[in-house]
């Protein structure tokens, strides 16, 4: 189950986009997952071929839980297809050969309590399932924990010698080796929740996302020095320009101004890197790409920050395009899991709600949050002459573990500059 | 040479007399009779009774005296008979000695030594066997040393005279007939690291005082079982070198603390969390102690010996972790 | 398309953008993205799925007389009489 926000604590199986026996990419859809805020769809993040399912639609499992299991070659001879749910009590295969299943002790028991009724009736019905349903959690020292972990060892398969049958670290060079175990395989399904009834599902959501937001913007105003500046940015160039561009384009062809302001946005982020990554274990990651976290309100209520991919590096066309997929996407609750991990810098625009500035909070562990209000006809001193343009107040929120109001300052002097020449964005 | 820790000990105070004639010893019967323990012994009849001064039976008096003495300049070596009567000088210790440099705005130190005889295992009953260590332990101001070989025993008084500020030593009853060899040249030992008396590999067995010899006891019995243990001891209780202790465990993964002080509230509780706190993804089981059974000690040989951490204790429960 | 065929079909645009919106219930002079809060790309949505059905293609000098559903409904239907 991939964390799709920093807010998310677990997410539930809608549908399964793939079967056992089917090869995915890298990138591929594989299943629909429904999180506090959306319905998300899950991308698989490698090459390879089903193999399992260890989850079914309706259940739910803790961020970080194994949805699938998947062989990183082709299985030969291809597998017939097998239920969703293999027992659970089947030995592991060797991905690479397929061998039939290795004769000797079945390798893999999940504790009981984390297991479906189901498998647990079928695990009872499997040779030597060294525990029996209702079973304890694993007892195992700090040390055992760290090197099973470190080894993909499932402590489950190991006997313990130490305190109270506890394992401990020597039990676990006492196993055999883990020679056909990939790095990184997931080893165990959570336990399936129960779908919630249907009628309740949209209140359950509001009240969840609430929550969720609630939760995340608590610790980012807790956790984060926020230091807050404003510029008014002039946008008669570019709105005069965008009306040019408009009159030549077809009403599919139409840019929006937020199709501007973003690209500005990404573009600027470039050039004040700072503005761009994540706080992680105390310190600054800046991101290698920009890509701009689009706040979108959703019709009754809520609040989704999906990302718009390589924003700098979209021409308008091709950005006003994904920004009107993604916006249309993330209100009919089809968002993708790429999208919902990978913002590196949050946008809002709460200009259609007519406020003239935004001061935001941002959306942890990014490290800053640009805002702008709405466009506003102004009064506006230039050359020694006043005349009225329209301007929009544009905010930026960072953090000043990252930055200081300087680098702040240059980001929305940067963004102001290339507001001047919209035909170069 | 070979000697005792008693000698061990008269040739460290006759060692400061000798060096600093502002040092000077007193208590009760420390001249005339040599000493409750006999650790002064013929020191009266060499320094005179100026620099080797028996006192009334008051020890919130005698000890208010040498704090006295070492705010006036004087570096007093002061020794209270046994742990127990120190609770009289508690108040001259703990309000006075541990605070004077911090209430004085760093003005005022105090120099001043503080020995005193503790634990059980001489038949000596409940009011004259405690281990209340962990008490001074407990307490910012006041250096706590706690010498439990020959080589401490000769080595961390003078060390002590020359800290500015109060050190309070512990000398545990049981270690005053031990003998062993010492280096004739033996001299000052620092007051700051514990030491690592017994390398190991499988479990790190940490001690001080009077538990160091059981504690190097079970470790050899160990080796019967294949078990490799190490042995750390202590020597300063405050402030700890908690990185010589975690830096073992960290190796060995398993710790049995054996501390003759009762459990609740004792140092090895300390230790333990500090073991918890700093090397817990390293434990590969939980931290075992070995401790005087909570009861007031008995008079009873048989009883008392119950009581009391012993090596087949210590052997048990380092067992019990496995490995 | 006369008044009522365009308010019909207004309607029914607006269901696929703001499902929730009865248009019954808003009131024909004030600003319809207020009503029934259209953000620009809403509205742009609107436009765009208007030329879809229609073929017509509102500029967006014209934004403003479209802006209420009595403006849209006159507009819309002045242009399909004379188209």
């Amino acid at each position: 189950m991939p964390s799709l926000g920093a807010d998310m604590e677990a997410g539930t199986v809608l549908e399964w986009r793939v079967q056992p026996g089917d090869t995915v990419h890298r990138g591929d859809i594989v299943a629909v997952v429904d999180t506090e805020k959306s319905t998300i769809e899950v991308e698989v993040f490698e090459d390879g071929v089903v193999e399992e399912l260890l989850a079914a639609p309706g259940d739910e499992l803790p961020v970080g839980a194994p949805l699938a299991r998947i062989a990183a070659a082709p299985a030969a001879p291809a597998p017939d297809r097998r239920p969703a749910r293999a027992p659970a009590g089947t030995p592991r295969r060797k991905h690479a050969e397929a061998k039939p299943a290795r004769t000797g002790t079945p390798r893999r028991t999940r504790p009981a309590a984390r297991r479906s009724p189901a498998e647990a009736a079928r695990s009872r019905a499997a040779p030597r399932a060294p525990r029996p349903p209702g079973a304890a959690p694993v007892r195992a020292s700090p040390l055992a924990r760290r090197r099973a972990a470190e080894r993909h060892v499932d402590l489950a398969d190991i006997a313990g010698s130490g305190p109270g049958g506890a394992v401990v670290a020597a039990d676990l060079d006492r196993a055999p080796s883990d020679g056909e175990r990939a790095p990184g395989t997931p080893s165990e399904a959570a336990e399936p929740g129960t779908p919630a009834a249907a009628d309740e599902e949209r209140e359950d959501r509001q009240a969840a996302m609430r929550h969720a937001i609630g939760a995340l913007m608590a610790r980012s105003a807790r956790e984060i020095p926020h230091y807050h500046l404003a510029t008014t940015i002039d946008l008669s160039a570019a709105l005069t320009w965008l009306t040019a561009a408009n009159e030549r384009r077809s009403v599919a062809e139409r840019l929006l101004p937020g199709a501007l302001l973003l690209k500005a946005t990404a573009r600027a982020a470039i050039e004040v890197p700072a503005v761009n990554g994540f706080w992680v274990d105390d310190a600054f990651q800046a991101a290698p790409a920009v890509h701009l976290g689009v706040a979108v309100a959703l019709r009754g209520g809520g609040l989704i920050a999906p990302a718009l991919h390589d924003a700098d590096r979209l021409t308008l066309d091709e950005l006003m395009s994904a920004l009107r997929d993604l916006v249309g996407r993330a209100r009919a609750g089809r968002l993708r899991s790429s999208e919902m991990s990978d913002p590196t810098l949050t946008v809002t625009n709460l200009g259609e709600q007519g406020v003239e500035e935004v001061h935001g909070v941002i959306y942890a562990p990014q490290v800053a949050l640009v805002g702008f209000g709405r466009v506003t006809d102004q009064p506006w001193a230039s050359q020694g002459m006043l005349g009225v343009r329209p301007t929009v107040r544009a905010t930026l929120a960072a953090d000043h573990r990252v930055s200081d109001g300087l680098v702040g300052a240059r980001f929305l002097n940067a963004l102001d500059h290339l507001l001047q020449s919209p035909e170069d964005l | 040479m070979t000697t005792t820790y008693r000698e061990a000990m008269r040739a460290a105070l006759r060692d400061a007399l000798v060096r600093d004639d502002r040092v000077f010893l007193m208590g009760e019967d420390v001249g005339r009779y040599g000493g409750c323990f006999a650790v002064s012994l013929g020191l009266l009849d060499e320094f005179g009774p100026e620099r080797v001064r028996d006192t009334p039976l008051s020890e919130s008096g005698f000890v208010g005296a040498g704090i006295g003495a070492a705010l006036g300049g004087m570096r007093p070596i002061v020794e209270v008979m046994t742990v127990n009567f120190s609770m009289l000088a508690l108040d001259q210790i703990v309000n006075n000695a541990a605070t004077l440099l911090h209430m004085s705005g760093g003005q005022f130190n105090v120099p001043v030594v503080i020995r005193m005889t503790t634990g059980a295992g001489r038949q000596l009953a409940a009011q004259h066997s405690h281990s209340l260590e962990a008490w001074y332990a407990h307490v910012p101001g006041i250096r706590v040393v706690a010498p439990a070989t020959l080589d401490d025993a000769r080595g961390m008084l003078w060390t002590a005279v020359c800290d500015p500020d109060p050190v309070i030593v512990f000398e545990h009853g049981s270690l005053y007939n031990t003998s062993g060899e010492l280096a004739d040249d033996a001299g000052p030992t620092d007051l700051d690291r514990a030491a690592i008396r017994r390398p190991g590999t499988d479990l790190t067995l940490i001690a001080y005082g009077g538990t160091l010899g059981k504690a190097l006891d079970a470790a050899e019995a160990l080796t019967a079982d294949g078990i490799d243990a190490e042995v750390v001891d202590l020597r300063t209780l405050r402030p700890l070198d908690t990185a010589t202790f975690v830096e073992s465990v960290t190796r060995t993964h398993r710790a049995v603390v054996v501390d003759e002080g009762w459990r609740t509230g004792s140092l090895s509780a300390e230790i333990s969390a500090q073991i918890t706190e700093n090397a817990f993804y390293d434990l590969d089981a939980p931290v075992a102690r070995v401790c005087s059974v909570e009861v007031p000690m008995p008079y009873a040989r048989h009883l008392e010996e119950a009581a009391l951490p012993q090596v087949p204790d210590i052997v048990a429960a380092a067992k019990e972790l496995g490995g | 398309m006369n008044a009522d065929e365009t308010r019909t079909l207004l309607a029914r645009l607006l269901r696929g953008i703001a499902p929730e919106v009865d248009l019954d219930t808003v009131d024909p002079g004030a600003p319809l993205q207020e009503e029934a809060e259209l953000d620009s790309m809403d509205f742009l949505n609107l436009v765009n799925a208007l030329y879809d059905e229609t073929g017509i293609e509102i500029p967006e000098r014209d934004y403003p007389r479209i802006a209420t559903v009595e403006g849209f409904v006159g507009y819309v239907s002045a242009l399909s009489t004379t188209a």
